[in-house]
């Protein structure tokens, strides 16, 4: 069990860097606490995989430095760091049977036969695969497999960290949220640090106490799941955070007034400074009401979810879309909207005004 | 899964079946027709039932050929498999090395069968072959035209030149295939490098090294034209293979009934084993 440190990380596949885009990862700074369950969060292609390979030492960073238990790691090989990673599809040793597989970490580390029995059995009764410890590893259904993969990384007592690439990528949707249950469950019991990359939020939000959200190599916000989503720093979180996103709207600065389409709102933050090259009013869907005045919009059309109704609207800089309860009157035409003023925020250049 | 069912695509395996027909079935039942008849020319046949079988299967020159046909394919497949395997290892798996060596590694198999058994003719002379003569400068006593020994050592070398690179290059696919997590996996459980030879690659490797060892099986047990133009069978009979002792007994003594016999007694061995083989290591397959 350790303390996760990245301070620095810059990582580059290019043997010379020109610009931005050369960067797979930049700049990353990032504290984990010992025990902590963390996910990283963002779309395809936003390095999240590439920066989970260098703190596991598949990859060397260009730039910056590792360190577990504020011992600097960055030049050592996997073993060595003694941590643990699942990967997006299962890793299974097809001539193995289950036993085998999840005892061939232990083996590998010449630790004794007895210890590794109970070991094994401990591991394989925590993820209900005690029945088919005998059966071949490669008859064994996706999620089975997976679940393997998952055992491997949980049979040795000792790692400082375990990593999870988009494990339930291959899983059918169904038993999705059960391995998920039962990874939060694990992480409750054996309380060690975990990092999770996804794409998901759902999974990202669910599975951890901290979620740090990537875009293009960078990191644009660390926070609790509430944080994401009440408080975005970066446009960027707001819509990729919530369904629907957050709606972006463009507005002027003058002085202390922040002004969209026309009109004067207010927002959380109190406005200093406004040399920006682009001036943006952030607000969820969730925080959007109908009301006699604000914002003029059309509104263009409602679905129902059950829980709730989406509506769309247009104003004149943007569409906007609101989340109201599923037994309110939706007006029709025109309408007028009103933003909670403490869930409103601005951003200059995409990151939030503070 | 439902699938369709349509028997009228069937009509579609008509022209491979004619096909096929002309230039295997018919041939075939030629050969069938002289392993049960006698024949004097003029397309005049006596009925013979079953006598040349029996007289192949009693014959000790059949059972010499077949035996030294087994030594011969044992030996190269004990061979060629595992430093096929070797060399797909050590091979580049990136930049420029890899098209280097795979045309590299292609080109023994693009030369023509009767080419490779005059090279390695000329190549192992004891006289003026580079070879022959490099052995008998450096005082090995080397002569492939007189010493059984010499001949058996200079057609397995011939055949490994030949062929190796087949398994090689195989085998190089098979491991390209294999997920890099899975090695990732391997270094984060500490696998050393033979576990993840046995553990990883060599599973990953089944289906290929199948096709490889069913070919090389095949290929070497029907060896004809590179024995035939390197040794001509001897000294004495001591390389004369099935496929040469046949054609001997064809077309050189015109034994055509018991030749025929012999033909149809060596394909079904080839097919027997073939089918042995392939259904033991695709058996476990199945079952998972």
């Amino acid at each position: 069990m350790a303390k996760v440190t990245l301070k620095g990380l810059s990582h580059s596949y290019l043997k010379t860097q020109s610009s931005d885009a050369d960067w797979a990862i930049r700049g990353v700074d990032i504290d984990w606490n010992d025990g902590g369950a963390y996910a990283l969060l963002g779309p395809s292609g936003c390095g999240k995989t590439t920066l989970l390979n260098i703190i596991s030492g598949l990859i060397t960073p260009t730039k910056g430095d590792i360190l577990f238990d504020d011992k600097v790691i960055s030049r050592l090989n996997p073993v060595e760091r003694n941590i643990a990673q699942i990967f997006q599809f299962p890793v299974i040793y097809d001539t193995m049977t289950v036993y085998d597989n999840l005892a061939f970490p232990l083996r590998n580390r010449k630790i004794p036969e007895e210890e590794i029995k109970a070991k094994v059995h401990e591991i394989a009764e925590m993820l209900e695969l005690s029945s088919t410890l005998n059966n071949r590893a490669s008859g064994l259904t996706a999620d089975g497999k997976q679940k393997i993969s998952l055992g491997r990384g949980l049979v040795r007592s000792d790692v400082n960290a375990i990593m999870f690439d988009e494990p339930l990528t291959v899983i059918d949707p169904h038993l999705k949220w059960i391995l998920r249950s039962k990874l939060k469950e694990l992480h409750q019991k054996i309380n060690r640090t975990m990092i999770y990359v996804t794409h998901d939020q759902t999974e990202a939000l669910t599975f951890a106490d901290q979620v740090v959200v990537m875009h293009e190599g960078q990191i644009v916000q660390t926070g609790t799941p509430v944080d994401l989503f009440e408080k975005p720093k970066h446009t960027f979180v707001g819509y990729f955070i919530g369904s629907p996103g957050m709606n972006v709207l463009p507005c002027q600065i003058k002085g202390n007034d922040v002004i969209v389409n026309g009109k004067k709102i207010e927002t959380h933050q109190q406005i200093k400074k406004s040399n920006f090259n682009k001036t943006e009013v952030g607000v969820r869907p969730e925080f959007i009401s109908f009301s006699n005045e604000g914002i003029p919009v059309k509104v263009l059309s409602v679905s129902n979810t059950g829980r709730h109704k989406i509506v769309d609207t247009e104003s004149e800089t943007g569409k906007i879309k609101i989340i109201a309860k599923s037994n309110e009157d939706i007006p029709s035409g025109s309408a007028f909207l009103k933003f909670k003023k403490e869930y409103t925020y601005t951003y200059g250049d995409s990151w939030i005004i503070e | 899964m439902n699938k369709t069912v349509n028997q009228k695509a069937w009509f579609f395996v008509i022209p491979v079946f004619v096909l096929v027909a002309f230039n295997a079935i018919i041939p075939l039942m030629t050969v069938v027709n002289y392993a049960f008849q006698e024949t004097f020319g003029n397309n005049v046949f006596m009925w013979e039932g079953t006598r040349w079988f029996k007289q192949i299967m009693l014959s000790e020159r059949f059972h010499a050929s077949l035996g030294r046909q087994f030594l011969f394919t044992f030996i190269i497949l004990f061979i060629q498999i595992p430093l096929g395997i070797a060399i797909a290892l050590t091979m580049p798996k990136e930049g420029i090395g890899v098209p280097v060596c795979l045309v590299l590694m292609s080109m023994p198999l693009l030369i023509p069968w009767n080419v490779v058994g005059a090279m390695w003719n000329i190549f192992a002379l004891p006289d003026i072959g580079f070879l022959g003569h490099s052995l008998n400068a450096l005082g090995f006593d080397y002569n492939f035209t007189q010493q059984i020994g010499d001949a058996w050592f200079t057609t397995i070398l011939m055949d490994v030149w030949h062929w190796t690179s087949l398994v090689v290059l195989l085998s190089y696919a098979g491991l390209r295939s294999i997920q890099p997590a899975y090695y990732q996996a391997a270094e984060i459980d500490g696998a050393s490098r033979w576990a993840i030879f046995t553990k990883i690659e060599l599973p990953k490797m089944k289906k290929v090294l199948t096709i490889a060892i069913l070919l090389r099986f095949m290929d070497s047990f029907m060896i004809y034209t590179e024995p035939f133009v390197l040794t001509g069978g001897g000294p004495g009979n001591a390389t004369a293979f099935l496929s040469i002792d046949l054609v001997k007994m064809a077309l050189g003594q015109f034994d055509l009934g018991p030749a025929a016999a012999m033909s149809l007694i060596y394909f079904f061995i080839v097919l027997l084993v073939c089918w042995v083989f392939y259904t033991l290591m695709m058996r476990n397959e199945e079952k998972s």
